[in-house]
């Protein structure tokens, strides 16, 4: 069992040693992982990390080649999607087109064998609850992208799952409209108290919305933590790299910044940019380095420089700091503490 | 709006006149006084051969063995069809290609090739001719073209919509059901119709498997031997032509708004 891993109630969904191949690919390759009840949790990663393939074990679309999943203590290995007690959101929304907007929110109840009054009474409540109460009527092919994302969601959640899986949720949306979606879906699994599993690959959106991340490379897990935590202390070099961005540090170099004697990981806007003769922070080690590069980014100037022992760090400066140039020689400070070892790296 | 160069017109005009005249000589001449061989112009008018056509049992038996034949065939295509297109349109195995290869191949073989094939098959294992032979003979061209619309219908489809309906807790049958068949709904009347049309007019393959019974094309090749009452072979056609067009025609308003049709959600 994984230390981060010990939630004290039946866990909402677990999987042990959970293993799937695709011939000789191993899409999923050993995963073990408990989900909390009530918990937001992503699973963030590249494409082909693994984390499609887990939720899709989970909702019953893959079966496990080796290991165990449970769905709130119950197995479910073996069992077909529309015996398990997840719905999920799909990435493409998967709306019928041939039905209508409320006749999409019926369907689940409908298979289930809910009459016709009642259901559509169901079904108008669920898509009141997304904001889409009076368009029952429509057609998929009427709606945006946003509305068809929240009957997607109005059609997962109406028939009660223990558990909402979300895949890729917001991946079509554009940037407005997704982080208004952010925050709805935020608010939606707070008020229902209702697990949400979500994958992504985009890490913002993992550490803005999830209580807990699971960090997927290469068909297994590498880190899960709350979204502070997988920040702040990347386990290994691909978190350090996949999680926001990092200068890597090996053993030597990360003593030399005031760090242990082990890799490190060191987030570029923690180092400091002195002015001329300004003292550095207490603790902090200070470096006279010449910059090769300057990018600006909007909020951040991102400066890229090289120190005396040949050391290349990246510093992520307030975009007001001006008048830096490739060529000239600046002093960096580096404050204690902000050299984080990497558990994970030996 | 751009105007067609009187080229383009003519051309236009010669193609459609290529392809129906000959159908107007076919409506002219079923109301012929002469009829031994077709004169133009022709003789003198007469509506008696419609009243021959009415009296005569060889066409009424022929046009119900034919009706019958395309019935049975087309509908154990609709479902063989549909069966081999559910298992071929996306599922990959080793030898899915030849065997989908084989399914389309019927089609592809002459026809006479099929109807020596069968007939000798048949005699082998001692099946006597009947309606059920000239089915089979249908049959292996039928299930061609319900399959290839099914297939090309079915790759169409997200595979997400399947998943999603097995997610809201609908086993395979209800999701067939209310989700693929539906959506597939329009291919398979097309793929039908065809089916159909092409048992209702088929000459070649009947020949080997038919024995005794004519349908109505056997009668048709038949009757064209005969001196006499020609013009009763080009009522007959006449009437082939209003029935074949008038279902198309309904098929071609039904389809037209496809998704609406097809998903009253019932």
């Amino acid at each position: 069992m994984h230390a981060h891993a010990a939630p004290l109630a039946t866990p909402a969904v677990r999987l042990a040693g959970v293993v799937r191949h695709f011939g000789a690919v191993r899409a999923v390759d050993g995963v073990d992982l408990a989900i909390a009840p009530g918990e937001f949790f992503a699973m963030l990663g590249p494409s082909g990390s693994g984390k499609t393939t887990c939720l899709r074990l989970i909702a019953g679309f893959e079966q496990p080649d080796a290991g165990h999943i449970e769905i709130f203590g119950d197995t479910v290995e073996g069992l077909p999607p529309y015996r398990r007690a997840v719905n999920t959101v799909f990435q493409d929304y998967a709306l019928f087109p041939h039905l209508s907007v409320g006749d999409n929110v019926a369907y689940g109840l409908r298979v289930r064998g809910i009459g016709r009054s009642e259901r559509d009474r169901l079904a108008g409540e669920a898509l009141a609850m997304v904001k889409l109460g009076g368009m029952e009527a429509r057609r998929p092919a009427q709606l945006s992208g946003g509305q068809r994302q929240r009957v997607a969601l109005a059609r997962a959640l109406v028939v009660r799952p223990k558990v909402l899986l979300l895949d890729e949720p917001l991946g079509a949306l554009d940037l407005k409209l997704r982080e208004e979606m952010q925050s709805e879906l935020k608010g939606l699994q707070r008020a229902l108290g209702l697990t949400f599993v979500f994958v992504t690959h985009d890490q913002g959106e993992a550490l803005s919305m999830a209580d807990r991340v699971a960090v997927f490379n290469e068909g297994r897990i590498v880190q899960v933590g709350p979204p502070e935590a997988v920040y702040e202390r990347p386990a290994t070099r691909f978190v350090a790299g996949f999680v926001g961005s990092a200068n890597v540090l090996d053993a030597r170099q990360s003593q030399a910044l005031g760090g242990p004697a082990r890799p490190c990981s060191l987030r570029p806007e923690k180092i400091l940019l002195l002015a001329p003769g300004a003292p550095g922070p207490d603790g902090a080690v200070l470096v006279a380095a010449e910059v090769t590069e300057v990018s600006y980014q909007g909020p951040v100037r991102r400066v890229s420089a090289r120190t005396s022992e040949g050391l290349a760090l990246t510093a992520a400066v307030p975009a007001g700091t001006t008048g830096i140039m490739a060529g000239a020689t600046v002093r960096l400070a580096v404050p204690k503490d902000a050299v984080r070892p990497m558990e994970g790296e030996e | 709006m751009t105007r067609a160069p009187l080229s383009l017109k003519i051309a236009a005009i010669g193609g459609l006149a290529f392809l129906h005249v000959p159908l107007l000589f076919i409506l002219l001449y079923c109301f012929t006084t002469e009829e031994k061989s077709y004169a133009f112009p022709p003789p003198g008018f007469t509506l008696k051969w419609f009243g021959v056509v009415w009296g005569r049992a060889d066409i009424w038996a022929a046009v119900g063995l034919s009706l019958k034949v395309a019935t049975i065939a087309t509908v154990l295509a609709l479902v063989l069809g549909t069966l081999a297109a559910g298992a071929l349109a996306r599922a990959r195995f080793f030898g899915r290609e030849p065997v989908s290869l084989l399914f389309v191949l019927p089609i592809a073989l002459p026809g006479i090739v099929t109807g020596i094939a069968l007939r000798q098959a048949f005699g082998l294992m001692e099946i006597p001719f009947s309606v059920w032979t000239i089915v089979l003979g249908h049959a292996t061209f039928c299930i061609v073209v319900v399959y290839n619309n099914a297939v090309a219908r079915l790759r169409r489809l997200s595979p997400s919509l399947i998943e999603a309906s097995m997610d809201l807790g609908a086993d395979a049958f209800q999701t067939f059901r209310l989700v693929v068949l539906p959506n597939i709904g329009t291919a398979l009347l097309a793929g039908g119709m065809l089916a159909f049309a092409l048992s209702f007019d088929e000459v070649i393959v009947t020949t080997f498997t038919a024995g005794q019974q004519s349908t109505l094309p056997i009668w048709m090749l038949s009757e064209l031997i005969r001196p006499r009452q020609r013009p009763v072979t080009n009522v007959v056609a006449v009437l082939v032509i209003l029935v074949t067009f008038l279902p198309i025609l309904a098929a071609y308003y039904l389809t037209r708004h496809g998704e609406a049709v097809a998903g009253s959600g019932k």
